[in-house]
């Protein structure tokens, strides 16, 4: 056990943590609208804008994450009329690339969860709104979509804790993200162990606030 | 099309290859996963708190740590780890781990730890007057488990273990960082070679939706005959 090294990899590991928390809130804001787009797609009755709504989320679910990235970094670029646009800029910066696989993936699983809320909604609830005299719009937004949330929290909470998990692979396109900087560290010291301790240690401690702050809000919004 | 030609020129039949091998790596972890859930379900479900302690760290850590960082630490650490156990015996020569078992073996222990979850889920699912009603026909510990517990287990957790094996097979793209030459390994080396990422990885894309798919229509037919009873 190399001691020294763990306590000097530490602040290294930490400030890469900074990178991996940064990749996991801006990806989880993006995919979370995304999902709720598709979650509203999916409940629509035209069969085929359902059916496009389940495809996305389908193909963003059955494939890994790892291929997405790696489509997204390297394959768009070989598009040459991409090259040409303004979305060039975003899509030459791995980081974007990143960010951009991260929320369609995310997106994916949230609109699943966030169908399956909607779903479990008891008509009884939108009915008490309607005869109420409530127009379909404010029942959306102030019956349905709170309730879906509340339902949505615990297996969201899940979904934030892969999502950190799956921001891992940021790695893979060059980014120094916990992950990478620890990779960096075992190839230059072959101590990979010891490196594994502190990631793996830092790791856990994020998914433990989270699963923390997750299990709190449960609480308040919790109907009794 | 003519990328895809089995042969010389093309690189089907390369990526066939590669796809029996991302199988071939999923089920030897799915194996290894049972394996691991075979010992730690028991002490999860124990009244020892020393054992329950054990088996929670597993399943915590597991799930609590991305998959790349444990696959780094089995394929920087593996040998290293089989070396020291080698040299305990006397022998001190360079042993090279193949790189099917480290993968198999690093996404085994993760797919593990989830199976581990699904198995105790399910049992303690199960009602308690199955357990009463087994004892009361005076079955002994392997009749009750083989011919009571574990046929309704298997019902309860056939569908959470499809979730698994889900995940074991998409976790099994990562390995492709030790070098093990799967799809993702593969695809990487063909677009390497044509430049031509785009074309590769999507069909890469699509090789994983075809397994996903074919696996879960079998592992229905599977859910299918177990629940045949209800």
């Amino acid at each position: 056990m190399d001691i020294e090294l763990m306590i000097n990899s530490f602040p290294k590991l930490l400030s890469a943590a900074a990178i991996t928390l940064k990749l996991l809130s801006v990806s989880l804001v993006i995919g979370l609208f995304i999902g709720l787009f598709f979650a509203i797609l999916r409940l629509n009755k035209n069969i085929f804008i359902n059916r496009l709504a389940y495809g996305y989320s389908y193909i963003f679910r059955g494939t890994p994450l790892l291929v997405q990235i790696f489509i997204i970094y390297f394959g768009l670029g070989q598009i040459e009329y991409l090259r040409s646009t303004i979305l060039w800029v975003v899509l030459k910066e791995p980081y974007w690339c990143a960010i951009i696989a991260f929320a369609l993936n995310t997106g994916a699983y949230t609109s699943e969860i966030l169908r399956s809320a909607f779903q479990t909604i008891k008509p009884g609830i939108i009915e008490a709104g309607k005869s109420l005299g409530i127009s379909n719009k404010v029942i959306f937004y102030k019956i349905q979509i709170p309730i879906a949330i509340r339902q949505s929290l615990p297996a969201y909470g899940n979904e934030i804790i892969l999502m950190m998990k799956g921001t891992s692979l940021a790695s893979t396109v060059t980014i120094m993200d916990l992950t990478g900087v620890a990779k960096y560290i075992i190839s230059t010291t072959f101590k990979p162990i010891e490196v594994f301790i502190v990631a793996g240690g830092i790791y856990l401690f994020m998914t433990f606030i989270i699963h923390n702050v997750i299990k709190f809000l449960e609480k308040k919004y919790s109907f009794n | 099309m003519e990328l895809l030609a089995f042969g010389d020129t093309g690189w089907g039949d390369e990526l066939f290859y590669a796809t029996l091998m991302t199988i071939a790596v999923s089920i030897t972890a799915m194996l290894i996963g049972f394996l691991f859930a075979l010992i730690f379900t028991p002490l999860k479900l124990s009244k020892n708190k020393f054992l329950n302690f054990i088996a929670n760290s597993y399943t915590t850590i597991i799930r609590g740590v991305p998959e790349l960082l444990v696959i780094y630490l089995f394929f920087f650490g593996g040998t290293g780890a089989v070396m020291f156990v080698a040299s305990i015996f006397g022998y001190n020569e360079y042993i090279e781990i193949n790189a099917f078992i480290t993968g198999a073996f690093a996404i085994g222990i993760i797919s593990g730890a989830y199976s581990t979850e699904v198995f105790r889920g399910a049992i303690q699912s199960i009602d308690k007057g199955q357990f009463e009603a087994a004892n009361v026909l005076g079955l002994n510990k392997f009749g009750k488990f083989f011919k009571i517990i574990l046929p309704q287990t298997l019902r309860l957790a056939i569908p959470n273990l499809s979730n698994v094996w889900q995940i074991t097979l998409k976790d099994t793209s990562l390995i492709s960082v030790t070098g093990l030459v799967e799809i993702m390994r593969q695809s990487y080396i063909a677009a390497g070679s044509t430049r031509d990422p785009l074309f590769f990885y999507s069909f890469a894309a699509v090789l994983y939706l075809l397994l996903t798919f074919v696996s879960m229509k079998l592992i229905n037919k599977l859910e299918v005959r177990y629940s045949r009873g209800y």
